[in-house]
């Protein structure tokens, strides 16, 4: 099981003591990323966690919310930490990461502009890699349950008597 | 004989497919005292099964079996292998459906000669008309429980529907209303008032909306006359020498292979399956399929002009509270050729939820146009147009023969392109659903392509001359006196109408027909 909650025992400190920044809010570590503010961890199996990172950038830079934390979108991207999905994933990501030295940049997190990064996520958005990713987020993001309430969304209604005595018509400024 | 009956009784009536148009009718000819077997691929679920869950819902109850898509309609580009969004369960679509229950308009039901010629178009007079449907209607809006007819109430209007009707209102739009619903407005027929849950499109699981499931299912088989054999999927119907249907082969829940034997057999499949069954079925004696010496099996494909208007404002909406569909503006639904095309189109309000709003909102699409359009879900109104399609030869459901389902049958391929008079008439709704919500104050809108098809019309058209389309006006086909089709795949055109009040009135009066056939000794 991946824990994408901090793992036990592990403090801030020691944690970011373990670790090098990677992009704006997310670190890396022997076998782990984690937020930069150690809220989340995600021990990765058969990825790179440099990888890992990078696929976490790039499914912000695809469905970029600035309310949600990065947390989720480690969630949605973490299925790709498999044996089988592991190779095209390094590929892909080699791919994005040779682009964005193409354009004079370390790597991909090492592109502070998101519009940086977006051009390069542009460039290559008919390839299969970047279809995969983007197809799979779709239900990856928002189809967690987790998600739903920062943007509104109730989700079931049923065990709750449906909205009929809650507000399905209570809109008060037409 | 009483249900369950033999695999050998060569005395019952099959009915393929359990939905809007074989439940009903099924039920209905075992009101009569008919024996009926009918056949479904789709497992049972019931209220208590269903879940508020869009995705969870899908993957329960959704057609999943592969289906190949081509043509020019961006389905084809975004959902390849998902042309129709449609049910593989006991009641069929009628468990996904949002209830809206309205007649043609009477004009509808003669196409070619209202519109007269369109280019392209294989336009054709249904050989029956209002008149003759109107008893029909009836019957089939007292069976649904359709609010607003019978002094049955219509539902009171949730958020979605009070931003619609506001625009609606100050646009001048006269007919406005929360809908002609097969949604109870009040208890009706053993079932409760709609409680405004949201997850129409997933199963009502109050039981107030109308479905074929809990309703027409069980009263058929409570008489004794009928028996529904779930997850039993038909492959071929076969024929005598004498070309007189005589039975189906089907896979029972096991994949093991049966044979039923009948008098007669009713194909309502929908409008991908029902010509599949047909052209699957062909034979030495029917090289092209069953019942298409015209040509026509999976011809003239119609899927309604569709689209949707989704509307941001800047206080909140949320129109996931309540009906799914839960009004409609008809002001657009006349034949009026000065906006540019021929036909109507209604605006009715539809409400997804955050995950079918992220699939369908603009699919493929990403980036900050994407994300900020769903960072306001919550401030979000949503509408559907449903308009008159024209039918085209070149539309069809044809057999694919590179593609294998899990029983090694080839599958149906769809392919579908636009007709201009299409197009003109998205363009013309996708403008006036806008305005509807600018007259509102919205601060952005998006006009939505179409999704996946839920309303699939055409394939084994209904016409006079047996030339022109595979069934007469009984939904009995030309070549074969022994077989019906009893689906949405009858309909000579779509109408600007959803289908399914039509599809049931047409059910009802085939069971009255065929019912009428056998004591006569014609059948
Ligand atoms: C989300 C959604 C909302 C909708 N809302 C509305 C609405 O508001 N108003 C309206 O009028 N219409 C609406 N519709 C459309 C409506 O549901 C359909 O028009 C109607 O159900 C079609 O009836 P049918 O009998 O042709 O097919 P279906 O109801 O689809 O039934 C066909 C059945 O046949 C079975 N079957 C297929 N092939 C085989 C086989 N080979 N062997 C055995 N069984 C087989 C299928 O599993 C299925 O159960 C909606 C549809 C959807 C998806
Ligand atoms: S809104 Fe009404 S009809 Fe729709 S699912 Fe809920 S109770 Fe049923």
């Amino acid at each position: 099981m991946i824990e994408t909650r901090p793992r036990k025992g592990l403090t801030r400190r020691a944690l970011l003591s373990r670790s090098m920044a990677a992009g704006a809010s997310l670190v890396v570590g022997a076998g782990f990323v984690a937020g930069s503010d150690a809220a989340w961890a995600l021990e990765t199996q058969a990825l790179r966690p440099e990888t890992m990172a990078t696929l976490i950038q790039m499914a912000r830079d695809i469905y970029p919310h600035d309310h949600l934390a990065d947390e989720y979108y480690a969630i949605a991207v973490k299925g790709y930490d498999t044996a089988e999905a592991a190779e095209g994933i390094e590929a892909g990501i080699a791919g994005l990461n040779a682009a964005a030295q193409g354009k004079g940049h370390a790597d991909y997190l090492g592109i502070s502009w998101e519009r940086d990064r977006v051009d390069i996520l542009r460039s290559m958005e008919d390839s299969a890699f970047f279809q995969q990713i983007r197809g799979g987020l779709v239900t990856g993001l928002y189809n967690q349950k987790a998600v739903w309430p920062l943007f509104g969304y109730e989700g079931e209604s049923f065990s709750q008597g449906g909205y009929i005595d809650r507000g399905f018509d209570d809109i008060n400024w037409l | 004989m009483a249900a369950p009956f033999d695999l050998s009784d060569d005395t019952v009536i099959v009915v393929i497919g359990t939905g809007a148009g074989g439940g009903v009718l099924s039920n209905e000819l075992a009101q009569r005292g008919v024996s009926v077997v009918a056949l479904e691929a789709g497992g049972r679920y019931l209220p208590e099964d269903y879940v508020n869950d869009e995705w969870e819902s899908f993957g329960q109850l959704a057609w999943l079996d592969p289906r190949t898509t081509s043509g020019d309609w961006r389905v084809a580009r975004d959902f390849s292998g998902l042309p129709a969004w449609i049910v593989k369960a006991v009641g069929g679509t009628t468990t996904h459906w949002a209830g809206a229950s309205i007649r043609f308009q009477d004009h509808e039901w003669k196409a070619a000669t209202t519109y007269g010629p369109v280019q392209g178009a294989n336009l054709l007079d249904w050989p029956i008309g209002a008149e003759e449907m109107a008893p029909w209607y009836d019957l089939a809006e007292k069976k649904l429980g359709v609010t607003r007819t019978n002094d049955i109430p219509g539902l009171p209007g949730c958020n979605n529907y009070k931003v619609f009707e506001a625009g609606a209102k100050a646009l001048g739009y006269k007919e406005v209303h929360t809908g002609r619903m097969a949604i109870n407005s009040q208890d009706y027929d053993g079932r409760l008032a709609c409680q405004q849950t949201g997850f129409c499109f997933q199963g009502c699981k109050w039981g107030a909306k109308w479905s074929a499931a809990y309703t027409d299912i069980p009263r058929g088989e409570a008489t004794g006359n009928l028996e529904v054999r779930e997850r039993a999927h038909v492959a071929r119907i076969l024929h005598d020498d004498a070309g007189k249907v005589t039975g189906v082969e089907y896979f029972d829940a096991d994949g093991n292979l049966q044979m039923q034997k009948a008098r007669a057999v009713c194909v309502a499949g929908n409008s991908f399956e029902s010509p599949r069954l047909l052209l699957n079925s062909a034979s030495s004696m029917f090289p092209d399929g069953l019942a298409n010496s015209s040509g026509q099996v999976g011809r003239n494909y119609m899927r309604h002009m569709t689209g949707s208007v989704y509307g941001v404002f800047d206080k909140p909406v949320k129109m996931w509270r309540g009906t799914t569909m839960a009004g409609i503006i008809q002001d657009e639904a006349r034949h009026d050729p000065s906006r540019g095309f021929v036909g109507g189109y209604e605006l009715e309000t539809l409400a997804l939820g955050l995950p079918f709003m992220a699939a369908f909102l603009d699919p493929g699409s990403w980036g900050r146009e994407f994300t900020t359009a769903l960072d306001s879900y919550e401030n979000m109104a949503g509408m559907w147009i449903v308009g008159e399609d024209m039918p085209q030869e070149t539309n069809r459901v044809t057999l694919n023969h590179e593609v294998q389902d899990q029983y090694g049958l080839p599958v149906a391929n769809v392919h579908f392109s636009d007709h201009p008079n299409d197009i003109a008439m998205r363009n013309h709704a996708y403008r006036q659903g806008i305005a509807v919500y600018e007259a509102v104050g919205a601060t952005r809108t998006f006009p939505t392509p179409p999704y996946p098809s839920t309303h699939n019309l055409g394939t084994n058209r209904m016409s006079e001359n047996p030339r022109d389309g595979v069934v007469n006006k009984w939904g009995q086909t030309h070549d074969i006196a022994n077989l019906f089709v009893s689906d949405g795949s009858q309909f000579t055109t779509g109408a600007a109408e959803n289908p399914t009040l039509t599809i049931v009135a047409l059910a009802i009066r085939q069971a009255d027909h065929i019912a009428g056939e056998l004591s006569r000794g014609n059948l």
